[in-house]
């Protein structure tokens, strides 16, 4: 599509050059001896009323044609794009002042205030170019303002408002940037809207006047007597159809260039593999989900990034398990694999996955996604956005159990009912009712447990489910979090990246970093008994509440690993203060050092002097 | 207290020594802040008559949930929203925020670093054309004095000078956060005001920003409102402590008498809500049940605001009906409860 744009506007623009110049005196020559021809070898298209070749006069209108149309539209989105900008760095009272006088220009039909300006401008190609463009503006205001309100809103706006900016540098180096690109595909696309219009004026008298000619007054002319030769009428009319389809086809271009920026990347074959470890569990009966070296490999950019690199881990049945790490070290890519939701384009590999004792590689897809639906929940971190806005909260608390149990409607509801006044919330009519946008985020977060278990999961893994919540609704989280996994004896995989919520809300806690698990020891040893050195830097940047405030805390230097990364050795290497040679060599296995507790490091750090003490809050600091 | 300003108003400060000036000056005064919003339904009062002050050089924090009207009462400290009622004054001076150009003066004096770097920075610029931006907003510097004022402020915050030709989207959020940082700091203002800057950070990282903030509060002597709902955080660079309850400040105290000396109950519950690595043991004391759900701002509770769901309020405690009528507010005692808790008390007391 793009090589037929570029070739079609091309062809225009040699044409627009050179047509004027080979074709304009055959085009302005009378020729008294064959006036109203049809076509012949002479003249194809035949000849108009004073004998000029029509064909002649068809290519060197060429220029007079598209230069007014690109002239109405630049100048028509030049005023309405700065109308449309000025909304966003005005204040309030002008902002509605101006709103409602685009709202009231775009009330007119666009080609009405065209023509009601071109009679206002007087006849002619000059004043059809002004009315043109005043009949564009609106358009092009409405549009940047819509544009411009989403800027305007964001916090770098206000950050440059309280900086004291003003109003044209705002809306020079802040608004029209981000604008801009949206508003590019529109101009292009109207130049051929503004052809069509151009050319409908000049049709009706309004633009070029004899002797000048362009397109439109050329299909005006020929209609007269289009039923005796269509042709002199016709091909105007597909000039102009062919041009405006040009500029169409560029717009769509450069649409489609626009939103490429981000090419899905090429499929990269998994790089060789580190040491996988070994299988160590032997698979029990109480275990509910086993997943050894779970590895994702994810499309970014040209390249593949790894950002799970063999997580080994295992669930017990009722057992609440945290899962902490920063940002980035893998920990909710390692939640989506185990629930089958990764995005598009992303690879999930692993040696051994077994959920509810079948083996999830040998099950067939469609297997996998009941088994999943049946033994499995997930509560996100975002409960705004984990519901569909659409939809009922009984709708959505009703639907999995009835896809999947079969059960009829009002025990449906019944269900949901007791579901929710477990949670708390009043499971009245009035919520069933109402929609996700009407709750608290807090109460949303208490349906989607509630959703979570009206299934009767075997596993819920809760992905930050609190991180978007205050303190005194957290706690209200988590209690609810440990009563569903006692009174169901569902376990819990519980992602955080609040060190010490875990440590209050679980049993056992995986420390990830960089892909890979590097600590799992009991929730109630992570205070003072950690023996990786990221686990125990993550411990130290821990301030409780009664942290000294003169003590500076330990930051943690450094940058974590590049997902994309190959290097063989330790992903902690960079940040870690006490690394040996084989650390970049060889990337260090998880291995236990007590029944509880298992480090992947080559040196781990001693226990602690205070591991054995009594616990005093004076250890977080 | 520290009007000491260079020609061209450049900051003596950033001609080289940095001395701490002006430790202890007015700073940031608020008188009966009130700020509403147009609801859906009417009139919001987000923030109702808050009175607080923070001299320079030091840091009050301020603690509450989410809808309790930090955020706006941020928006008019710096003059995005303006107030209906209420004087905030800086250094003592009181700047009517009604005109572009007034807020242009009260932007050289406050300046507020937003929660989320991801946006706070124009994506489309580099960190560079960012800081110039900011260090050229109330100076005129040529190109050699604004590359060196980048410089300047990029390693104040304690960034190298190759982050100066990135783009935000290239650096780790830790990193943008102290871009904001220093783009809030290039126009040395008297008061800084930090909505939520830490929230959403890695832990890691967060103990990191929140240091260098005191650090730099110690050299460039600002004064500082430092809004967050992460308590630990909050204690750790504040002198002081505010807490906010649906648009008011229910309690006042000093970092030091926290968390044992908190004497309203909201303050209590929050404090106890807040997790400890050692399991069981809540520095804030036994977790006290908060009832209910926040209460609409739109209309709020007669009396108390916070009596509907108050752990020894009227609904648990019989006898105590006053609450539920008359408004609470002690000057002195600073924190508005009709029962509060005893200072410097156990939670078990009440």
């Amino acid at each position: 599509m793009g090589v037929t744009a570029l070739a079609m506007l091309a062809s225009l623009a040699v044409l627009a050059v050179v047509g004027p110049v080979l074709w304009g005196p055959a085009a302005d020559r009378p020729d008294p001896s064959a006036v109203l021809q049809g076509p012949t070898g002479g003249h194809p298209l035949g000849t108009d009323h004073l004998g000029r070749d029509l064909l002649a006069r068809l290519l060197a209108s060429t220029w007079s044609s598209l230069l007014p149309a690109v002239t109405a539209t630049l100048l028509g989105a030049a005023a309405g794009v700065t109308l449309g900008a000025l909304t966003a760095v005005v204040g309030g009272r002008t902002r509605r002042l101006l709103g409602a006088f685009i709202n009231l220009l775009l009330a007119f039909p666009a080609l009405l205030v065209a023509m009601f300006f071109a009679v206002l401008f007087g006849a002619g190609a000059r004043g059809a170019v002004f009315a043109l463009a005043v009949a564009c503006a609106p358009g092009f205001a409405r549009l940047t303002q819509t544009l411009a309100a989403g800027v305007a809103g964001t916090d770098f706006m206000a950050a440059a408002r309280v900086l004291g900016l003003r109003r044209h540098r705002l809306l020079r180096r802040h608004v029209l940037p981000h604008v801009a690109e949206p508003l590019l595909l529109n101009t292009t696309v109207a130049v051929g809207s503004a052809l069509v219009a151009l050319s409908g004026l000049s049709f009706l008298g309004l633009g070029a006047q004899p002797p000048s000619y362009d397109w439109g007054l050329l299909l005006s002319q020929g209609l007269d007597r289009v039923y005796t030769e269509p042709l002199p009428a016709v091909a105007p009319g597909i000039a102009i159809v062919y041009a405006g389809v040009a500029f169409q086809l560029l717009g769509e271009v450069l649409a489609k260039a626009a939103t490429r920026q981000h090419p899905p990347a090429r499929q990269t074959g998994e790089p060789a593999a580190s040491p996988a470890p070994t299988g160590r569990r032997p698979a029990g009966a109480d275990l509910l989900l086993e997943v050894a070296d779970l590895r994702v490999a994810l499309p970014a950019g040209d390249r593949t990034i790894r950002p799970v690199r063999g997580v080994s881990l295992a669930l017990r049945r009722g057992e609440m398990v945290g899962l902490v790490g920063e940002s980035g070290s893998g920990k909710s890519l390692t939640a989506l694999a185990l629930a089958d939701l990764l995005p598009d384009g992303a690879r999930a590999t692993w040696s051994a996955h077994r959920f509810l004792g079948a083996d999830v590689g040998s099950l067939t897809r469609r297997e996998r996604h009941r088994q999943l639906a049946t033994g499995m929940a997930m509560i996100f971190q975002n409960p705004a956005s984990a519901f569909n806005p659409a939809l009922r909260i009984e709708t959505q608390l009703t639907e999995a159990v009835r896809a999947h149990h079969g059960i009829p409607r009002e025990q449906a509801v019944e269900q949901a009912r007791v579901q929710l006044q477990r949670v708390a919330l009043p499971g009245e009519r009035r919520l069933l009712r109402s929609r996700p946008f009407q709750l608290s985020g807090g109460q949303r977060q208490r349906v989607a447990i509630a959703a979570a278990s009206m299934m009767r999961p075997d596993l819920v893994i809760a992905d930050e489910p609190t991180t978007a919540l205050d303190v005194t609704v957290q706690r209200q989280i988590m209690d609810l979090l440990r009563r569903v996994r006692r009174d169901d004896a569902t376990a819990i995989l519980f992602i955080s990246h609040d060190i010490a919520l875990v440590a209050d809300a679980c049993d056992r806690v995986l420390v990830m970093y960089g892909g890979t698990i590097v600590e799992s020891l009991p929730a109630r040893a992570l205070a003072d008994g950690a023996r990786h050195p990221y686990t125990r830097m993550l411990v130290a940047s821990v301030r409780g509440l009664t942290a000294d405030r003169e003590s500076s805390p330990p930051g943690l230097g450094g940058a974590p690993p590049d997902p994309g990364g190959t290097a063989p050795g330790c992903p902690f290497l960079d940040r870690c203060p006490q690394r040996l040679d084989r650390c970049a060599a060889e990337i260090p296995v998880l291995s236990a050092l007590d029944p509880h507790h298992e480090v992947a490091c080559w040196r781990p750090l001693p226990p602690t002097a205070s591991s054995g003490r009594p616990e005093t809050e004076e250890c977080d600091t | 207290m520290s009007g000491v300003r260079g020609p061209g108003g450049l900051p003596e400060q950033s001609r080289g020594a940095r001395g701490v000036r002006g430790a202890r000056g007015a700073g940031l005064a608020l008188h009966d802040v009130t700020v509403r919003h147009h609801g859906p339904y009417g009139p919001v009062t987000a923030v109702d008559g808050v009175s607080l002050e923070i001299a320079r050089g030091r840091t009050v924090g301020l603690v509450g949930e989410s809808g309790s009207g930090k955020s706006t009462l941020a928006r008019a400290i710096v003059g995005l929203d303006r107030p209906c009622a209420g004087r905030i004054a800086i250094d003592g001076r009181e700047y009517p925020v009604r005109r572009a150009a007034d807020r242009r003066r009260w932007g050289r004096r406050v300046q507020l670093v937003f929660q989320d770097p991801d946006t706070a920075l124009d994506p489309r610029m580099t960190v560079r054309q960012s800081l110039a931006e900011a260090a050229g907003a109330f100076a005129r510097l040529d190109r050699r004095a604004r590359e060196q004022r980048v410089g300047e402020l990029l390693e104040l915050v304690g960034l190298d000078a190759g982050c100066a030709g990135r783009l935000p989207g290239q650096l780790s959020g830790g990193q943008r956060q102290r871009v904001a940082v220093a783009r809030a700091l290039a126009v040395d203002p008297a008061v800084l005001v930090a909505d939520e800057v830490t929230s959403a950070l890695d832990v890691s990282v967060r103990a990191a920003l929140l240091g260098m903030l005191r650090e730099l509060q110690r050299r460039m002597g600002f004064a500082m409102l430092f809004i967050s709902h992460d308590l630990a955080a909050v204690r750790q660079v504040s002198d002081a402590v505010a807490v906010m309850y649906l648009g008011r400040i229910v309690e006042t105290a000093s970092n030091e008498a926290l968390p044992g000396g908190a004497r309203h109950p909201y303050t209590r519950t929050l404090l106890s809500a807040v997790p400890s690595l050692h399991t069981g043991r809540r520095p804030g004391g036994e977790a006290l049940p908060l009832s209910g759900e926040a209460p609409d701002p739109a209309s709020p509770p007669a009396g108390c605001r916070f009596h509907p769901r108050c752990p020894v309020g009227p609904s648990r405690r019989p006898g105590r009906e006053v609450c539920a009528v008359q408004d609470p507010w002690d000057e002195t005692a600073r924190v508005a409860c009709h029962f509060p808790y005893p200072a410097g008390d156990g939670p078990e007391h009440a």
